[in-house]
């Protein structure tokens, strides 16, 4: 098989400026005081993905987890090491950011899908599987101001699980929604990964990251402190797997 | 896991690193978002107001009857043939640079939730500013061309060269401007600030209230420094060019309004402003691509 995801040597650290002006820039450098405090998120971290794999990303909050999933995004790139990834991305990151709320759920639908990288065809064939997955039928044309936290999630989440890529990077989504709802979602994304799409998962779900993934992946301050089976990662963080959740 | 030859024949393509910047030219792939942006914002902007859209044609309604008015009535540098086309003609040009200098300088920070989250080529942000801004300019040409319907307007070969060339330099320098400045904004927010003063500055170092005939007047023979360096603004050659195009053919005697209130070299002038703004934007886009890395933790 080959490589999907090559992450290799990886270090980010991030400045905290301690000026947003140039006023503060400006006082800041003539007291000589520090310009800006760093805070390292990941440390020389190393992985290979195949493509078909699917990977768990677990650790604390704070962790590390979500920086990086945004470095093989693509939204960040790495001050050490380098990212190497293969085919087309889609991030089930934060689904809703793409959504307007002055715009209809129809208008939405379009614009969502062409931020996610998808072509005004591709959307058009897939109107309808978009649509009948989110249930959202009878709000189609109204604005998305008016549907619940709950809706908009449903309507965001359609739309990310049916863009057409090789590599799904998936950030704690599956909280959202209710019960019947967050069954169809992981039952997509068992098709998915039934279809040979490489994924990312990170949750903080035992049972769900046992359901989607043979590897894991475990963070701690922003090192690797285990990687291995994802019944292994599970255990060294010591997520307890009767907890909650029954899906 | 396959050798590195066999992976860099993979159907999939290569290996490459995810956050690769590929500028304008990926704007221009996917001109379907580009064209679902320009809308959104068009939708969006005066959404929840009584008269929408209007706005935008309000507020430099009024200003043109400012400088009509108190300007050229009452203060009245000395009688000019046509006044209300010549302001009109250059309040175009500066309405639209202004507009894509406020809304482009805004428009990263205001994609703030785009950024963080979803890897696209951030020139989207400033080009839609553009595109929205110009579409702006088009009922007010419209105007403009029932007022030259009515004045009399007799356009010869140059002047359709020179209205094209106008549009074409403020074009260049607007997107120049609103890719450096939305990029900047990102670090230093004190950016909309100075925004404001340029606007200031912008509206009474051309043309537009005054004829230039007065700078030449004043500076042509004695001064050449300021003369030149007053012509050294792309804006004052573009609304000169749509003086050019505009107000010259209306009034009585063209040439001498040529001679009078126009510089010298005008057109050679213009193309210059159009070649610097081209390498303007290059050099505009090498910065924001080379800030762009850090846009996502910065915003």
């Amino acid at each position: 098989m080959a490589q999907a995801v090559v992450v290799d040597g990886v270090t980010k650290t991030f400045k905290l400026a301690n000026h947003k002006t140039m006023k503060k820039l400006v006082v800041n450098a003539a007291k000589r005081r520090p310009l800006s405090r760093s805070f390292t998120a990941l440390e020389d971290v190393s992985f290979t993905l195949d493509q078909g794999e699917s990977i768990g990303l677990m650790g604390l909050n704070g962790s590390g987890k979500s920086t990086l999933l945004k470095l093989i995004s693509g939204v960040m790139s790495p001050d050490f090491g380098q990212v190497l990834t293969r085919g087309r991305i889609a991030g089930l990151i934060e689904v809703g950011a793409g959504f307007h709320p002055d715009l209809t759920g129809r208008e939405n639908i379009y614009l969502n899908g062409a931020i996610l990288g998808m072509s005004e065809t591709e959307i058009d064939n897939k109107f309808d599987l978009i649509l009948g997955f989110s249930e959202m039928e009878k709000f189609l044309d109204s604005e998305v101001r008016h549907y619940s936290s709950g809706q908009f999630m449903r309507l965001a989440f359609a739309v990310a699980v049916h863009t057409d890529c090789d590599i799904f990077l998936i950030d704690e989504v599956l909280a959202v929604g209710d019960q019947p709802f967050r069954k169809k979602c992981m039952k997509r994304i068992l098709e998915l990964k039934a279809e040979g799409r490489t994924m990312v998962f990170v949750s903080h779900n035992a049972k769900q990251v046992l359901r989607i993934c043979e590897r894991g992946l475990v963070l701690d301050a922003g090192r690797v402190v285990f990687e291995g089976s994802a019944a292994d990662a599970v255990k060294t963080i010591k997520y307890d797997i009767t907890d909650e959740d029954e899906d | 896991m396959s050798t590195s030859v066999a992976a860099d024949s993979h159907p999939l393509g290569p290996l490459q690193n995810p956050g690769r910047v590929g500028g304008l030219t990926d704007v221009f792939r996917r001109r379907y978002l580009l064209k679902l942006l320009v809308r959104k914002e068009l939708r969006v902007r005066y959404q929840g107001s009584v008269i929408g859209f209007a706005w935008s044609y309000v507020k430099p309604a009024v200003r043109f009857l400012m400088y009509y008015f108190i300007i050229g009535l009452i203060l009245g540098p000395r009688s000019l043939e046509n006044r209300a086309l010549h302001i009109f003609a250059g309040m175009i040009m500066v309405s639209f640079f202004t507009n894509a200098l406020t809304a482009g300088t805004k428009s990263v920070v205001k994609n703030k939730s785009l950024v963080r989250k979803i890897n696209l080529p951030r020139e989207m942000f400033p080009v839609a500013s553009i595109m929205v801004s110009a579409y702006h300019m088009v009922p007010m040409y419209v105007i403009m061309l029932f007022g030259c319907l009515l004045t009399g307007w007799q356009p010869d070969f140059g002047a359709f060269v020179a209205g094209v060339m106008a549009l074409a330099v403020v074009l260049t320098w607007g997107l120049g401007v609103a890719l450096l400045l939305s990029a900047l904004n990102v670090f230093f927010r004190d950016m909309s600030n100075i925004v404001d003063v340029v606007q200031t500055v912008i509206t009474w170092t051309v043309p537009m209230i005054y004829p230039f005939g007065i700078i030449a007047d004043r500076f042509r023979e004695t001064n050449q420094v300021i003369y030149e360096l007053y012509l050294s603004s792309p804006l004052c050659i573009a609304v000169l060019l749509n003086d050019r195009a505009f107000w010259v053919p209306s009034v009585e005697r063209p040439q001498v309004a040529l001679s009078e209130e126009l510089p010298a070299y005008l057109f050679q002038r213009g193309l210059l402003m159009i070649v610097l703004g081209l390498v303007f934007v290059w050099i505009a886009q090498a910065v924001f691509a080379r800030l762009e890395s850090r846009f996502a933790e910065k915003v």
